[in-house]
C-alpha cells in the first residue's frame, strides 16, 4: 500500500506552499492591513470615541458635493477611456500588421511611463507658453480660453492617464474572439456591421465590464493628476482627504472620509465580483 | 452546363508564386466533391475564395451561371462549416441555428420550425438550448452543419470539419455527413487531407498538389487509375516501379531490376512508371492463377499488423516493396523470410514518364 502523504498536519507541501507565501502576507499584513485597521480605529476614536465623522462627512452638503462630483468626473472618464479605447483597442486585436504592433507599442510606452510624467506633459502642453497657446497666437485669435486648471483639463489628464488600463483590458479580451466567428457570421448572411454588433460586441462586453470597473475604481482614488491639472472648485475626495491632514490635521475626519472612498471601491469590486469574478479583472 | 464552376482560378499572396494555380473544376448540383491534397496544396485557399473570403487573383467562379466573385461573403448564399466550428459561444445552439435565418430575412413565423426541423435532422433537438461549451466535439459538429444547411444555401462549403475529432466519431459523422447529403440533396464542397475520409464520402474527388490540380474522377478511378505518380502515392498505399515499354513486345513491360511483367490493356510507349497497390499483391500458391500472374519475391524487413490485415514491408531484389496480406497469411512473418507473390496484368496501373 503506499504511504499516506500529507497525513501530518502541516505536509512536506503544504510547509513549502507556506514558505512561499509567507514574505507576500507579511507584506501584504504590515503594509496594508495594519495601516487600514489603524486609518479605521482613527476614524472612529481621533479625538474622541465617536461615529461624528462620518456623520459630518454625510450630512455637510460641501462634502456631499465632493463625493457626487467624484462619482460623475469618475463616470466621465470612464466613459471618455471607453469610447476612445474600444475601437483603438478593436484594430489592436483584429489586425495582424505593422500597426497594430506599433498602437500596442504606443499604448505599452505610456502604459509604462509615469503619470507623473504624462500629467506634467500636459501643463506644459496646455500652458501659457505651449503648443494650444502658439496656435492661437499663430492664427491671430487672441489669447486661448483658460484651459489648465480647469475640470477639463483634470478630466482630460485623467482620461489620458487611464486609458491604456482601458485599452489593455479590452485587448486582452478582444484578443481572445476567435476571428473565425466574424467569418462565419458573414458567411450566415450578416453585413459587417452586423457581425460586430451580434457577434463580436456581446464577446467583448467582458472586457468592457473589466476596463470600466478597472477605471472607475481607479480614478475614485485618483490624487495626482486632479490636483495639478485640476480646480479646488471641483474637488476629488482624495484632495479632501489631503487637505484635512495637510491643512488642518484633522486625521480622524480624514481617515472617515478615507474609509468611505474604501468602501465605496469595495462595494464596486464586490458587485462586479458577485457577476464576474475578480480573479477575471486582469484578463 | 455545371451548377459550380471553377475557371482557370489562380490566387498569389506575393505576386510571384501561386497558392492556388489555374484550377478548374465543374460541379454538378447536389454532388458531393472532395478537395483533396497535403496541407499548403491549395484546397483550402479554393474553398475560402469560393465563400469569398479571398478574392481570386485571376480567373472565375460561377454558380448557376451568375458570376460570384464580386460579390461578398453575405451576398452570396454559399454555407460553411468551419474546422474549429465557430459557433457562437454566447448562444444557444438553437439561436446558432436561428442567426443565418434572421440575418437573411426568412419570415418570422417560419424560422423557429425551420431551425427545429434542422436540429431535428441533424439529431439534436433534445440539446437545442444548450451553449457550445455544454456540448460535446461531435454535437458541436452537427449544429455548425444544422446552421450552415439551415438557410438552403446554394453550395455547402466544409472545411475539415472531422480533423478534431476521435477516429470512431469520425467514422460516425461520416456516415452522418452522408446520409444528411442524400436527404437535403445540396451541393457539398469537402476540404480534407485525410483520403480515407476522401474516399469513403466523395462523389468525387479533386487531388491537389502545389497549388495545382492533379486529378478528378470518382474515387474508385481516382484509386485505381491515378493520373500521375503524386496522386497515386498520396492516396493510398502503392510500390512503384520504373520501366520500359517495347512496342515490339506488346503487352509487356521491361522492369529496370526486375526483368519483364505481363501489364493487361493499352500501355503507352517508352518511360513508365508501373504502380502496384499493396493489396494487389497475394500469396503465390500452386493450385491458383491461370498462369498468366507475374511472380515477385519479397524478402521480410518489418511488418505491421493492423488485426484485419497485415503490412508487409521488405523489398525485391533490392527495391522496396510492401504488400498487404490476410492476417492469416500475414501471421508470424519475422525478418529476413521469403515471400513468393504473385500480382495479375490487370491489377498494375501504367503512368507515362512524364
Amino acid at each position: 500500500m503506499p504511504a499516506f502523504r500529507g497525513a501530518g498536519l502541516i505536509s512536506r507541501d503544504s510547509l513549502t506552499a507556506w514558505l512561499l507565501v509567507a514574505p507576500a502576507v507579511v507584506c501584504v499584513v504590515v503594509l496594508f492591513i495594519v495601516p487600514i485597521g489603524y486609518v479605521l480605529l482613527l476614524s472612529v476614536t481621533d479625538p474622541t470615541v465617536s461615529l461624528d465623522h462620518y456623520r459630518r462627512f454625510f450630512t455637510v452638503p460641501l462634502y456631499a458635493n465632493v463625493m457626487v462630483n467624484t462619482f460623475r468626473t469618475s463616470l466621465i472618464v470612464t466613459l471618455a477611456c471607453l469610447a476612445l479605447g474600444y475601437p483603438l483597442a478593436y484594430v489592436m486585436a483584429r489586425r495582424d500588421d505593422a500597426l497594430a504592433v506599433i498602437l500596442l507599442a504606443a499604448v505599452g510606452l505610456s502604459f509604462w511611463t509615469g503619470f507623473v510624467v504624462r500629467t506634467y506633459a500636459w501643463l506644459i502642453i496646455l500652458g501659457n507658453k505651449g503648443p494650444v497657446a502658439a496656435t492661437y497666437a499663430f492664427a491671430g485669435w487672441g489669447s486661448p480660453p483658460q484651459l489648465l486648471f480647469t475640470s477639463f483639463s483634470s478630466t482630460l489628464g485623467m482620461t489620458h492617464v487611464l486609458l491604456p488600463y482601458m485599452v489593455l483590458a479590452l485587448y486582452g479580451v478582444m484578443r481572445k474572439i476567435d476571428p473565425s466567428y466574424m467569418r462565419a457570421a458573414e458567411s450566415l448572411g450578416a453585413r459587417p456591421f452586423g457581425a460586430f454588433r451580434l457577434v463580436f460586441l456581446p464577446l467583448s462586453l467582458a472586457g468592457v465590464v473589466n476596463g470600466c470597473v478597472l477605471v472607475f475604481t481607479m480614478c475614485l482614488g485618483f490624487y495626482v493628476t486632479p490636483i495639478l491639472l485640476g480646480t479646488p472648485k471641483d474637488m476629488m475626495i482624495s484632495q479632501l482627504i489631503s487637505q484635512q491632514i495637510e491643512d488642518l490635521l484633522a486625521w480622524g475626519f480624514a481617515s472617515a472620509i478615507a474609509v468611505v472612498l474604501l468602501a465605496c471601491t469595495l462595494v464596486l469590486l464586490g458587485i462586479y465580483n458577485r457577476f464576474a469574478g475578480l480573479d477575471r479583472l486582469w484578463g | 452546363m455545371a451548377y459550380l464552376r471553377l475557371r482557370q482560378l489562380v490566387k498569389s499572396y506575393d505576386g510571384k508564386s501561386n497558392a492556388v494555380d489555374r484550377v478548374s473544376i465543374d460541379v454538378e448540383r447536389g454532388e458531393f466533391i472532395t478537395l483533396l491534397g497535403p496541407s499548403g496544396s491549395g484546397k483550402t485557399t479554393t474553398l475560402l475564395m469560393i465563400a469569398g473570403f479571398e478574392t481570386p487573383t485571376s480567373g472565375g467562379i460561377e454558380l448557376d451561371g451568375r458570376n460570384l466573385v464580386a460579390r461578398k461573403p453575405y451576398e452570396r448564399n454559399v454555407g460553411m462549416v468551419f474546422q474549429n466550428y465557430a459557433l457562437f459561444p454566447h448562444m444557444t445552439a438553437t439561436n446558432n441555428v436561428l442567426f443565418p435565418l434572421k440575418m437573411r430575412g426568412f419570415p418570422k413565423h417560419e424560422i423557429g420550425a425551420r431551425a427545429e426541423q434542422m436540429l431535428g435532422l441533424v439529431g439534436l433537438r433534445r440539446f437545442a438550448d444548450r451553449y457550445p461549451r455544454e456540448l460535446s466535439g461531435g454535437q458541436q459538429q452537427r449544429v455548425a452543419l444544422a446552421r450552415g444547411l439551415v438557410f438552403n444555401p446554394d453550395v455547402l462549403l466544409l472545411d475539415e470539419p472531422l480533423g478534431a475529432l476521435d477516429k470512431n466519431l469520425r467514422e460516425q459523422m461520416q456516415v452522418e455527413l452522408k446520409r444528411i447529403h442524400r436527404e437535403v440533396g445540396i451541393t457539398m464542397i469537402y476540404v480534407t487531407h485525410d483520403q480515407t475520409e476522401a474516399m469513403t464520402m466523395s462523389d468525387r474527388i479533386a487531388v491537389f498538389c502545389n497549388g495545382k490540380l492533379e486529378q478528378v474522377g470518382s474515387p474508385l478511378d481516382v484509386y485505381n487509375r491515378p493520373a500521375n505518380r503524386f496522386v497515386g502515392e498520396f492516396v493510398g498505399d502503392s510500390n512503384f516501379f520504373a520501366g520500359r515499354a517495347d512496342p515490339a513486345r506488346p503487352g509487356w513491360i521491361q522492369l529496370s531490376g526486375l526483368g519483364p511483367v505481363r501489364i493487361a490493356g493499352d500501355l503507352p510507349a517508352g518511360e513508365v512508371d508501373v504502380m502496384i497497390r499493396p493489396e494487389r499483391l497475394r500469396l503465390q500458391r500452386p493450385d491458383e492463377g491461370d498462369g498468366m500472374d507475374n511472380l515477385i519475391d519479397l524478402i521480410v524487413d518489418d511488418t505491421i499488423n493492423y488485426g484485419d490485415s497485415v503490412l508487409v514491408i521488405g523489398k525485391t531484389r533490392g527495391l522496396p516493396l510492401r504488400a498487404r496480406l490476410s492476417s492469416k497469411d500475414g501471421a508470424a512473418l519475422g525478418p529476413g523470410a521469403a515471400l513468393p507473390l504473385a500480382w495479375a496484368p490487370a491489377d498494375a496501373h501504367v503512368l507515362a514518364r512524364r
